[in-house]
């Protein structure tokens, strides 16, 4: 693959926003028309249609031949070239923190133990005996 | 396929959000990022690498250096300063690969908040450049592009 800057700008940039992110979310199950994707998200067409422009300035979606509805669609080749850098990123990363949580654990139990010897310190000896209240 | 806690988004284009929760108090998980004997254990990357050299001057303007070491003798060294330490609350510290151009500094801040004896972690970083964000996407070898919409949804949602 070679990233090409502009298109992945234009990729970052569109993902940013939440709305767009459930456009695509929603395009994602199949194409829809203007109005079936403004529905769900109590905005105006004109709104819609601003996000729309956005996604489809990414390359992210395209319109169907079907000229009374002219539905939306995903065109996911330019979604994936950022999903997969993201991922490889994401995995990377599981491993890293898979190996914290491990030294994180070992921490827990050695200050466990620490605290445990302490209290065991300060603990009455079994001949004072005291009165439980 | 089991999605991770680990959350990886974009919230603008020169910048990359990771957040996690880890079940440990946040000193412990400060204490974990900034002192060389814990970080050595965990920060390693792919399979079969380790990290010989790890020193870190913990204070503002204090430096750090990373080296990494692969199974066939493969080094790899990365470092920066300090630019705001917050015992245990958050970590700024630039970040520069020796052996490659990548474009310029990343900045990198780290931010732990706890709740309940549990700690998010979030870590924000933010390229100089969108020449640095390419670099970094070229970094990784590339396979090929299969559009899985099980990645996809989990981004998405994100």
């Amino acid at each position: 693959m070679k990233p090409t800057g502009y298109n992945l700008d234009a990729t970052f940039a569109a993902l940013a926003d939440p709305t767009r992110r459930a456009i695509l979310a929603r395009l994602a199950t199949g194409e829809a028309s203007v109005a079936e994707l403004a529905e769900p998200f109590d905005m105006t067409q004109p709104a819609i249609s601003k996000h729309l422009k956005v996604l489809e300035g990414a390359g992210l979606i395209s319109r169907s031949r079907d000229a009374q509805r002219r539905p939306r669609r995903l065109e996911p080749k330019p979604l994936a070239e950022a999903t997969d850098w993201i991922e490889r990123y994401r995995r990377l990363w599981e491993g890293n923190f898979k190996r914290l949580d491990a030294v994180l654990q070992e921490l827990k139990a050695k200050q466990k133990k620490t605290v445990d010897a302490l209290l065991d310190e300060v603990k009455p000896k079994p001949h004072k005996k005291r009165s439980t209240k | 396929m089991k999605t991770a806690d680990l959350k990886v988004t974009t919230p603008t284009e020169r910048e990359l959000v990771m957040t996690r929760e880890f079940a440990a108090p946040r000193v412990m998980v400060f204490d974990a990022l900034t002192k060389p004997e814990l970080v050595q254990r965990w920060l390693l990357g792919p399979p079969g690498w380790t990290m010989p050299v790890c020193e870190i001057d913990l204070r503002v303007g204090g430096k750090y250096r990373y080296v990494w070491r692969n199974a066939d003798g493969r080094e790899m060294g990365m470092g920066g300063t300090f630019k705001e330490m917050v015992r245990p609350s958050r970590l700024v510290a630039t970040e520069v690969y020796e052996d490659y151009w990548t474009g310029g500094e990343t900045l990198v801040t780290t931010e732990l908040v706890e709740t309940r004896g549990k700690t998010t972690l979030s870590t924000t970083v933010r390229y100089a450049s969108r020449e640095a964000r390419d670099a970094a996407l070229k970094m990784g070898a590339t396979k090929g592009l299969e559009a899985s919409y099980v990645r996809l949804d989990e981004l998405l949602t994100a």
